[in-house]
């Protein structure tokens, strides 16, 4: 399992079977365990969220996200660690975030996967911005996304 | 001392200024005293002066603690809510 990581920020959609399949076709990875993040339409029809643009710091970016998968590789014996993180506009339903981490068993690869996912969402930097029919607002961090950090950093 | 100074999201909107080349004065050796010293310039900075306004030196997360040295490049952000 020497897949070397990639990442990727990119406007672009990704192909998820694909993604997944090259992270599965050494032959050495027992488990591959992915998670896709998707742009939510709002929780009712008053809240709608019409499309998300993502901001995010170029450089700083793939630097943040490579440190967690090293991390991550510091943790658990891992295959190819894939994390695709798009930018720009952005309408409900479309993907915007993959992660997907080979591993010999479930275990690794679950844990690693969730891993990835919390320290993302609080290390790296991507800012959203909704569009409402009300006008356009920042998205604020949450406080549960840092409780989920937090979380791996007890556990150590 | 030379450095550029970037912003991001709502605090860049807030400033209306994303990019800053500016020759600092000498004793300004950390974070806190950078942001302190930008914030100082006049009322229009006060949104960096939020507590919850972050922190990068050359593209690395940093604390308000953190050293500032010339020809860094220096960015606040506010919280990141990317995934």
């Amino acid at each position: 399992m020497t897949t070397p990581e990639s990442i990727s920020v990119q406007l672009a959609d990704f192909d998820v079977g694909a993604e997944i399949a090259a992270l599965s076709g050494d032959g050495a990875a027992g488990a591959v365990a992915s998670f896709v993040g998707v742009v939510r339409g709002g929780d009712s029809a008053k809240d709608a969220i019409l499309a998300m643009t993502l901001e995010h710091y170029p450089g700083m970016t793939e630097r943040a996200l490579a440190d967690i998968v090293v991390l991550a590789r510091q943790r658990w014996a891992l295959g190819g660690v894939r994390v695709i993180h798009r930018i720009g506009r952005l309408l409900p339903g479309e993907r915007i975030v993959f992660v997907g981490v080979a591993g010999r068993h479930r275990g690794e690869a679950f844990a690693a996967c969730e891993f990835i996912m919390d320290y993302l969402k609080t290390q790296a930097p991507f800012w959203k911005k909704e569009e409402t029919a009300q006008g356009a607002r920042w998205v604020d961090a949450r406080d549960s996304d840092d409780a989920a950090l937090a979380r791996w950093q007890e556990k150590h | 001392m030379s450095i550029t100074i970037l912003y991001f999201a709502s605090l860049r909107e807030a400033l209306g200024t994303e990019r800053e080349q500016l020759e600092l004065p000498a004793g300004i050796a950390s974070v806190a005293a950078l942001r302190a010293w930008l914030v100082a310039r006049g009322s229009e900075w006060s949104p960096l002066a939020a507590s919850r306004v972050r922190a990068a030196v050359n593209q690395a997360l940093v604390s308000e603690a953190a050293a500032v040295a010339d020809g860094d490049e220096v960015a606040f952000f506010p919280p990141v809510t990317g995934g």
